[in-house]
Formats: C-alpha cells, structure tokens, sequence
C-alpha cells in the first residue's frame, strides 16, 4: 500500500525500498507487513487445506501418502492459527488502534518493528523440516496435530525445529501485545476515558492481556517437551513419575484462552461495524464491555472441556462442564446487543456489513455447537470426530475469518483513499458464504455419524457428504483470490474516499483524511 | 534529528530488530541442528547458534546503546516514560506465567499424577496393569527408577543461605535506590555494587551445589519427575538471577559514569523490579522444591 502514502510534512529520514521496509518504526508501514505476511500464510494454510479435501473426495488413499496427508493437517492448523489468523488481528490493531484513539503511532514503535519481523524467520522454522527429506512426500515436518501432543510429537525426529519455532512466535506474540497495551493505556487522547474506547480497543486490550498470560505457558509446555526428548527429563512420561495427561493441562490452559485471542478481536470489529450500518448507537456499550472482560476471565478456567474423555475424575469432569457452558452467558449478551443494534436500524448491506452479519449469524451456530461439545456425557460420542471439525470451523472461519475481512473492507478506503468495488466485494462475500457452508455444514453429519478427524480415509457411507465438502472447500478456497484482485485494485486506484467513509461511520479514524497521513495525530484531539 | 509528534518520541527507522530477528533465527536454528535425530548424527554442529549468540549480543549493544544515548539527550518526556514502565510490568508478568507453567507441573505431578501411578482414583488402570509394584512417594523418579537412586538436597543448608542472600540483595538494592533520591552517588553505587556481588555470589553457590547433586545425590536431571521439576525450575531461576545481575551491572556502571537523576532514572527501577521479581520466585522455590519434599 505504500503508493497511497501521501507527504510527508516532517523532516524525518525516510528509506525506500526494502530498507523501508525492514527498519520501519510505523505503525501503518508494520500494520501494512503483519496483513500481508498473514495474507501469504492464509494461502499457504489454504493450499494444504485443499490438499487434504481433495485426498478426502474419495475413500482410499487417492493422492498423498498418510505421513503427508498427517503433515497437512498438522500444519494447516498451525499456519492459520499463528500464520493467518493472529497476525492479521495484530495487523489490524497496528493501523487501528493509534487512529481510533487518538495516538501519533504505538507506544514503543522499535519493538513493534521486531515483533513483526520475528515472525517470517518463526514460520521458516516450522516449515523447513518438510523439504528436509529425500524428496518432497517424504518431507520431515511436524506431522502430530496442530496440539502437539505428548508422547506422539515426542516421536518426531525434528522436533526441536518445531520447538524453537514456537517460542520465536511466543516472543512476538507477547512483544506485540506488551506494545497494544501500553499503546492503550498510555497514549489515548485527552478525555478518551476507559469506558469511552471504542469496542475494537476495548476488546484488544484484553486479548493482549489474555495473550501475555498464555504464550509463557506454551512455551513452557514447548520447554517441557525439548527437555523430554533431548535431555532426560520425565514431565510427560509415567515411567519416570510424570504423565503425558500433564502436557494436555498445560497447553489447554494455552489453548482454551487462545481460541478467545482468536475471536475477541473479531467482536470488536463486529461491534464497529454494525452500529455503522444500522446508523445507531452499540446497543448495551457497557454491557458489551463487561461481557468480554467474563469471556476472558472464564476462559482460563475451562480448559479441561478438551479433556473430557482422557479419564478425569468425576468431579474434573463435572467441573468443567459447568464453568464451560458458563460461556454461552456472557456470549448471548454480545449477541443479542449486536441484533438490538440492528433492531429499527436504518440499515444498508455494503460488503463490510454483510460480512458482519453473516458473522454473526454463523458464529452462533458454531457457539451453539460449542454448548453441546461442552457437555461432558454428550463429548465422549462427538470428540474427535468431525463435529469438533465443523465446530471450530464454524467459530474459527465464519468468526475469527469473516471477522478479519470484515474490517478490512471497512477499513480499507481509510488506508487507501480508495473505494474497493462493491460489485466484487459482494460476489466474494457470497461465494465465500457458499462455500464455507458447503464445506464444514455437512461435517455436523459425518460427525456424529462417527468419522474420526486426521484420519486419510474413511469407510464408504461417508463419501457423499466427503464430496460436497471438498467441492465447497474448493468454491470457498478460489474465491478468495477475488479478495486479493479487491485489494490490490483498490491499492491501485478507484473512487475516491471520503474522510467519513461510510455515511454513518462513528469515532476519531473518520476524522482524518483518507487515506489516513503517515503520522496519525501530531496533536491529539480532544474528546468531549 | 528527533521527531516528536505531540511531544511522543517516535524513533526512526532501526535496523536493531531485524538485527535481533537474525540472531534469534541463527542461535535457535543452529541449536536444533545440532541436536541428535534418529538416524543418529546432527545435522551441524554448534557454531552457528554461537554466531546467532554473537548477533544477538552486537544487537543488545547497540539498541540498548541507542536508547541510552537518546535518554541522555533528554528526547523522552513523561509519557514515553511511562510506555516503558509499562512494556518492564508486562514483561516481568509473562515471565511469572512461564514459572507458574512449571510451578503447575510440579503441583500436578505431586498432587494427581502420582498418587495416580500408586492406584490412587479412579484411575486405577495404569496401577493396576502396567504398575502394580509402584507405591506413590515424594520425590520420585517414578516407576521406572528413571536415573537410578537419587537423594535430594537439603533446605538447611546452601538453600537457606541463598535465601539469605537474595533477601539481603532486595535490601541492598532498596538501600541503593534511596541514594539515588537522595542524590546521593556513593550510596547509590555501593548498594548497586553489593546487591550485584551477591546477585554472583547466588548463582556460584548454585552451580557448586548442582556439582554436589550430580555427584555426590545422584540427583540429575533426568532423575525422574523430582529431577526435572528441580532442575528445570532451580535452573531457568538462575539463569534470571544471572540475567537480573547482568541488568543490575549494566545500571552500576551507568551510575558510576553519572547517568540517572533523582526524577529520570527508569533503567535503575526497571532492574530493580526484575530483581525482586526474581527474589519471589526464589521463595516459591525454596519452599516448595527444597522445603516441603
Ligand atoms: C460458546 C462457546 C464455546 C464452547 C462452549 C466451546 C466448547 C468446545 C469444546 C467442549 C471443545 C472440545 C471438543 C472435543 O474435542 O471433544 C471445543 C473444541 C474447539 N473449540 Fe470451542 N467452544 C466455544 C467457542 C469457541 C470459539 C469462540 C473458538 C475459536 C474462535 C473455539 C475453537 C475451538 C477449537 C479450535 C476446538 C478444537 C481444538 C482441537 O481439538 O483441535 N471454540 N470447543
Ligand atoms: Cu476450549
């Protein structure tokens, strides 16, 4: 996006090209990198998604061996979970979170530059072990679950590449949330209050707190594994007094808050963009606020609901299941403030609102989903079966996902000055829609019909529903190029913007010029 | 040269984190393929990441450098001040997570796990079927004997005196930040130059009694669930310490060189608080790895 930036009315060096780049201290410029390296990790993630739907079509070993069919799978989920999915959040919040409220750039702008540029040289490390072998399909990467569990990822003969990887994306993740939160508690405009940040600052604040207390704990879990298998130690292994049920408490304790780092975000944009839509207020502003700060609170205390059937006991059991449908409370306030907002709303479906609908309508299926996995009884028929699958595809893709494009679009003209096409934005919404339904809706029926997942065959009676999965896996995959000819068309030119945008856009990014200048408010503005 | 919008100090552009980016990538990279694989021989050896060590420490030099440099030209008001204040809090905070992630495990073990292994619950199978000989006990190197009979290290004796020594370092280190306020040099560079010495003397009375266990207890590391949680959890504590004392020396020498002023002396707090930080962990420790075994 670098053709869009306009003067410069300061005489500070600038280096172009590359070197631009490498040594910004930006946040636009850092916001600008974090999209699109997470932009190259969706497609990346995305191919070896395909790979594995087209391995699926058909029952029997058709294209990959299971090794690499196993290899897919595990890094497909790690790429999108740390390769898409945070860093477009953490893209997002660069260019966002000055403009919103009110700050010249991030509070520490140097570190920002090395949270960012650790991450190329982390997914390197995690990749590199596929072209570690004889040839390609006998490639070395990680092949046990993006969950790593111990003692299988134990086995791995490259681990210890893996291991290093996540801590270098540990190291960036909690860089670059310890900048969000000095950003928003430091540098707000005079009388931006707390309870007067918009709901997108609001919810990364607490994903930033969320995430620096859970990435130490994976690396910790990462730490526990090298120690395992090259040094001795016995954390996960009964023969020495340890357990490898250890290793689950310890990365669900990471991972259940990080499902909520991957969707808390994703409300906050939802929470911008409806009320500009249906041209009124957020409906239950405090309410929404509080509702968050529950989500994450109850996340650290559910992580369990991953483990039902690993032979808790009872009471665990019990436990777990309560704190976790304890979810579905704070979860349906944010629902229901977000259908009271478009009650009576004078609302237009321009692309950026249509994504938020369909986020939230498919989001709730996906928590409604969630309801019942957290069930303990009913768990021990849907676990590790596609249900999960279509579960966490449901809040992951049509949540986390739409989330995302969802405020790229609706921000996307302050960044460029530029209007995208509507025409395309609505034929990528609905293609994406089409397929992302396609693909996971009938994994509900495979489910709790009884097919496991990471499996690379499955008995006959699945094929039919394994078809219009992959056909809609390949609909939702190539539409997404249409979003990448969006982009760069709208990078390149097109109907200029307004500062305001959107007729009924609301909060300090609409005061400045689109596209937005280099150095977002030299003076702060003053909230009344 | 400097740039301040709105009085914020917004530095230019640095090629210290792409530098830091490089040597992360090398030091960690070359230490996975040093490490052994399956078919037995790594696939190189440890000179890269010591390379990857020399660039990440021309890097410290150099960014650390820049900030003081910028500090002593006084570009940084109240504001950027308080960012940094800010960035040390969290920091110190992940790193207490990353503690209670072990502190977690050992709990665990202790507490589920093997009472678990001795027939304890309702998880009465693994007892039953793959260890019917084992009775739950603390320590242990659980069912197997992992790395033969092991005895463990007393609380009363160097632990206790290590105790000792952080808590009188949290004191020195208190004593030094009042010289500071009080504008007073000399008393502000003995407390830093006590607190840093005994900061040393920790880590060399550690490493003798690491020496004691290997050799004379038997207790290593990979003695069972015992040997890991002990030396996991005493091992990434001293390297803190070492890391605190590192910070503290930094702050000694500027202080010798008259940086910091009553009002301005952000690195001196920011070590300080690292340092207590380090002496808390130290209590959990000497309680629950040393104490109550
Ligand atoms: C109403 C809220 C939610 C509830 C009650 C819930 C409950 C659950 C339960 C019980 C499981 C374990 C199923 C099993 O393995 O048998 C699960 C899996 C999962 N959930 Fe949710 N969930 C909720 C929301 C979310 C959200 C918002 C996300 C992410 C944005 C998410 C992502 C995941 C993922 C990734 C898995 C699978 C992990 C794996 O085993 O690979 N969930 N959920
Ligand atoms: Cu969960």
């Amino acid at each position: 996006m670098s053709e869009t930036m306009t003067h410069d009315t300061h005489h500070d060096e600038h280096p172009s090209g590359i070197k631009r780049w490498l040594f910004t201290t930006n946040h636009k410029d850092i916001g600008t990198l974090y999209l699109w390296f997470s932009f190259i990790m969706f497609m990346l993630g995305g191919a070896m998604a395909l790979v594995i739907r087209a391995e699926l079509f058909q029952p029997g070993m058709q294209i990959v061996d299971p090794n690499f069919f196993n290899m897919m799978t595990t890094l497909h989920g790690l790429i999108m979970v740390f390769g898409a999915i945070m860093p477009a959040f953490v893209g997002l919040a660069n260019w966002q979170v000055p403009l919103m409220i009110g700050a010249p750039d991030m509070a520490l702008p140097r570190m920002n530059n090395w949270s960012f540029w650790i991450l190329p040289f982390a997914a390197t490390m995690l990749v590199a072990p596929m072209f570690m072998g004889d040839n390609f399909m006998s490639g070395q990467g990680p092949a046990f679950g993006w969950t790593f569990y111990a003692p299988l990822s134990g086995q791995y003969d490259k681990l210890a590449f893996f291991v290093f990887a996540v801590h270098l994306l540990g190291f960036s993740s909690i860089m670059g949330s310890i900048n969000i939160i000095a950003t928003i508690l430091n540098m707000r405009a005079p009388g931006m209050t707390l309870m007067k940040m918009p709901m997108f600052v609001w919810t990364w604040l607490i994903t930033a707190f969320l995430l620096i207390a859970v990435m130490p704990v994976l690396a910790g879990a990462v730490t526990m594994l090298l120690t395992d298998k090259y040094f001795g130690t016995s954390f996960f292994d009964a023969a020495g007094g340890g357990d490898p049920v250890l290793f689950q408490h310890v990365f669900w304790f990471f991972g259940h808050p990080e499902v909520y780092i991957m969707i808390l975000p994703a409300f906050g944009i939802i929470s911008e963009i409806i009320p500009t839509f249906a041209r009124k207020k957020l409906f239950g502003y405090a309410s929404m606020v509080y509702a968050v700060a529950s989500i994450a609170f109850l996340s650290f205390i559910v992580w369990a609901h991953h483990m039902f059937t690993v032979g808790m006991p009872v009471a665990g059991e019990l436990y777990f299941m309560y704190a976790t449908v304890m979810i579905a409370v704070p979860t349906a306030v944010k629902v229901f403030n977000w259908a009271t907002t478009m009650w009576r709303g004078s609302m237009t479906f321009e692309t950026p609102m249509l994504w938020a609908v369909g986020t939230v309508f498919l989001f709730t299926i996906g928590g409604f989903t969630g309801l019942m996995l957290g069930v303990a009884p009913a768990d021990f028929q849907y676990h590790d079966t596609y249900f999960v699958v279509a579960h966490f595809h449901y809040v992951l893709v049509s949540g986390a996902l739409f989330g995302i494009i969802a405020g790229v679009m609706y921000w996307l003209p302050k960044w460029t000055g530029n209007m995208y096409n509507e025409g395309l934005g609505k034929l990528h919404f609905w293609l994406t829609m089409i397929g992302m339904n396609l693909t996971f809706f009938p994994m509900h029926f495979t489910g709790l019909a009884g097919m496991p997942r990471r499996y690379s065959d499955y008995p006959l009676q699945f094929a039919e529903f394994n078809q219009i999965s992959t056909i809609g896996a390949f609909i939702f995959g190539f539409s997404q190029l249409i979003m990448l000819y969006l982009i760069i068309k709208c990078i390149k030119g097109g109907e200029k913007a307004t500062d305001e945008v959107w007729e009924g856009s609301h909060g300090l990014e609409w005061t400045l010029p689109s596209p937005a200048p280099y150095h977002s408010f030299d003076t702060a503005p003053e909230i009344k | 040269m400097s740039s301040t919008h709105g009085g914020y100090y917004v530095p230019q552009p640095s090629h210290w984190p792409i530098t830091g980016s490089i040597g992360l990538f090398l030091a960690t990279g070359g230490f996975a393929m040093a490490l052994p694989d399956k078919a037995g021989d790594p696939i190189g050896s440890l000179g890269v990441m010591y390379a990857g060590f020399a660039v990440l420490a021309v890097m410290l030099f150099g960014w650390f450098g820049t900030v003081i440099k910028e500090s002593q030209a006084g570009m940084y008001n109240d504001q950027v001040d308080r960012s940094f204040r800010m960035g040390m809090t969290w920091f110190i905070f992940s790193e207490v997570m990353f503690f209670a992630a072990f502190f977690g495990a050992l709990y665990y073990i202790r507490i589920f796990a093997d009472p678990w292994l001795g027939g304890a619950g309702n998880n009465l199978s693994t007892h039953e079927w793959l260890y019917p000989e084992y009775t739950s006990h603390w320590p242990t190197n659980g069912p197997g004997n992992v790395g033969g009979d092991f005895q463990t290290m007393g609380p009363w004796g160097i632990p206790a005196i290590n105790t000792l020594i952080l808590l009188c370092s949290g004191v020195t280190v208190t004593w030094a930040h009042w010289g500071l306020k009080k504008e007073n040099r000399g008393q502000l560079i003995l407390g830093l130059f006590a607190t840093v010495a005994l900061g040393f003397i920790f880590v060399g009375f550690q490493a003798y009694e690491y020496i004691h266990a290997y050799s004379d207890l038997n207790l290593k590391l990979n003695s069972g669930a015992y040997g890991s949680t002990f030396y996991m959890l005493t091992g990434f504590h001293g390297l803190h310490v070492t890391i605190g004392a590192i910070m503290l020396l930094v702050v000694l020498l500027r202080s010798m060189k008259g940086h910091f002023s009553e009002e301005n002396h952000f690195a001196f707090e920011a070590a300080a608080w690292y340092w207590h930080f380090v002496d808390v962990v130290w209590l959990g420790l000497f309680i629950f790895v040393y104490w109550l075994v």
